[in-house]
């Protein structure tokens, strides 16, 4: 006739296992991820290096000293989409060959937390691109826009967390097959084709050296549906990828 | 705005759109076709494989049959 | 057990596709203004739909897949994606050769389900890669759920985008299919319903097969087990090696008597 177990008399041994917080863990990862990019340097360089070449070869390709309109717009879009793919394909192979997926998977933390942390990076990533390409873009190519600029950031921004999920999802997708560097960009390109529309669409009018307009409203909703969806499918199907 | 909209394409004469149609058709035929020939293949896998396994098992009886008698023998 | 309903369901789509094509040809009215060439919007636009309610079924049992771990809807998941990618292949070259009766090219950015279904059609064609890549099976058939599940939602999202997108500067020409007048409307039904049987048919016979091939499988395994297990028996049985030459005789006549 014991007396009713309360929390004080409980055994030590059930209440050794806390589950940490989400906030935290995607805190730690994120600045794992960071920190070893920032040692080893072979993401983001290499993404702002492409980004650099890409457009000396469309000044040479489309034998124009500037660009503007719909013009500049492709050439911007193009080359930072397919800059993010070279980072995209990097997200996820240190820690699938070095163990660290199985390292998470056996700490008592929501898998959701390695989605954030590795959607976050990837969105860091791609910021840093940006602070590197756009300026370069402006400058190589004479694309006036520094009156549009909060616009243009908007933009970016929505289409960078659209990249990041989807950029995220693909590359836990292609990190476990033979050949990732392939299946990355094949999957991930049709995936992103609305973003490019709806990140094309918006900065077309930004990108003219006169009587700049605003972004219509529609092409900026539709970016932030895009995103939306797009993160609660990942939130959902994330989880299936990393069981072993 | 009437039911199918184009105001301003005029319609084909009957021989060349005759064409296009039948071009269409025939696509969708042909695939059709080839999944036909596609599954006779696989059919035909199918029935080979199944003579080997019959051949397998019948291989197995007289032999069967012969340790069954050796063991009953000696008792 | 696929192959069950299979005779009924095929007899069913020789009807309907009889009976739709007669409808077609016999029965539908000239359309006004495009003529003998709207006859193919019968086999296009019904290919267009039940491809893209194939890609959406294939997430779907993707999701069952993934909730019940059980490998025969991820199975069905993948006929379903199969074949539907094929109708789609189907649907882009006869909208391309509507195009060119229409318009004299063989592609039009201007029409937005076309568009469409070429985004959705690259997007598809990787489904086959990204599962043979993937060795372990369970995996696979996990990873490749998780894809079919992306991909089904991304279907209407991306014809969404791709209707906002399009420029109007013509008038939609492989257009609309609401105030159709009755007789069309009746040979649109009936295309539909006898499209929709064939796709069910094709994904039955494909799923049939492939339930035959693994049971054979099994069998062939199954069979050469208990060869091994009857080989080591008998090894077993006869110590002395030489003891039995009848015996070994027949194990050497058994081999070559195939």
């Amino acid at each position: 006739m014991s007396a009713p177990a309360t929390a004080a008399t409980l055994p030590a041994t059930e209440e050794a296992v806390t589950v940490v917080p989400l906030r935290r863990a995607v805190g730690a990862l994120l600045r794992k991820d960071l920190l070893v990019e920032l040692r080893t340097l072979e993401s983001v360089p290499g993404m702002s290096l492409f980004a650099l070449s890409t457009f000396v070869v469309f000044h040479f390709a489309l034998n124009r000293n500037s660009v503007e309109g719909d013009l500049a717009t492709g050439v911007l879009w193009v080359t930072l989409l397919f800059a993010a793919l070279l980072g995209v394909n990097r997200l996820f192979v240190a820690d699938a060959e070095e163990g660290g997926v199985d390292g998470f998977l056996l700490a008592p933390v929501d898998r959701t937390a390695m989605l954030l942390a590795k959607e976050l990076t990837l969105l860091c990533y791609l910021v840093v691109l940006e602070l590197v390409a756009v300026p370069a873009f402006a400058l190589l190519l004479s694309v006036p826009f520094a009156h549009a600029l909060p616009d243009l950031l908007l933009v970016l921004l929505l289409a960078d967390l659209g990249v990041a999920v989807v950029g995220t999802l693909v590359a836990a997708l292609a990190v476990q097959t033979r050949a990732r560097d392939l299946l990355g960009p094949l999957l991930g390109l049709p995936l992103l084709v609305p973003i490019v529309i709806g990140a094309a669409r918006a900065s077309s009018p930004l990108l003219v050296a006169s009587h700049a307009g605003t972004p219509a409203a529609r092409w900026l909703a539709m970016l932030a549906l895009y995103d939306l969806i797009f993160g609660l499918i990942a939130y959902a199907v994330f989880d299936f990828l990393l069981e072993d | 705005m009437s039911a199918l909209v184009v105001a301003e394409i005029p319609a084909l004469p009957l021989h060349t759109a005759g064409k296009y149609v039948a071009a269409a058709y025939i696509v969708v035929f042909a695939i059709v076709l080839i999944y036909v020939a596609i599954m006779a293949i696989r059919l035909s896998h199918i029935e080979r494989d199944l003579g080997e396994l019959l051949a397998m098992t019948e291989e197995e009886q007289p032999q069967d049959s012969s340790t069954a008698e050796r063991e009953s023998a000696p008792a | 057990m696929y192959g069950k309903g299979l005779r009924s369901l095929s007899i069913a789509t020789v009807v309907a596709v009889v009976a739709a094509f007669t409808l077609v040809f016999f029965y539908a009215p000239l359309e006004a203004e495009q003529g003998f060439l709207q006859k193919i919007f019968y086999v296009h636009v019904p290919l267009a739909i039940i491809a893209l309610c194939g890609f959406v079924l294939g997430g779907l049992f993707a999701i069952a897949h993934l909730r019940t771990r059980d490998q025969r809807w991820d199975l069905r998941s993948y006929v379903v994606i199969h074949m539907s990618l094929i109708f789609a292949l189907a649907t882009l070259i006869t909208g391309s050769i509507w195009a060119k009766g229409s318009w004299g090219h063989w592609w039009v950015w201007s029409e937005p389900t076309l568009v469409s279904f070429l985004i959705v059609f690259l997007l598809y064609a990787t489904y086959q890669p990204l599962r043979f890549s993937i060795e372990d099976p369970e995996r696979q058939a996990r990873y490749a759920s998780v894809f079919a599940i992306t991909a089904g939602a991304f279907v209407p999202m991306n014809f969404i985008a791709v209707r906002l997108a399009s420029q109007y500067l013509h008038p939609r020409v492989l257009g609309s299919t609401s105030n159709l007048p009755g007789p069309m409307a009746l040979t649109f039904l009936v295309s539909l319903v006898a499209m929709a049987l064939l796709f069910a048919t094709l994904c039955k016979y494909e799923l049939t097969a492939k339930s035959t091939r693994f049971k054979l499988r099994a069998l062939r395994r199954r069979l050469a087990g208990e060869q091994a297990q009857r080989g080591a028996r008998r090894r077993s049985a006869v110590p002395e090696p030489h003891s039995s030459p009848a015996l070994s005789a027949r194990v050497a006549g058994g081999g070559a008597s195939t």
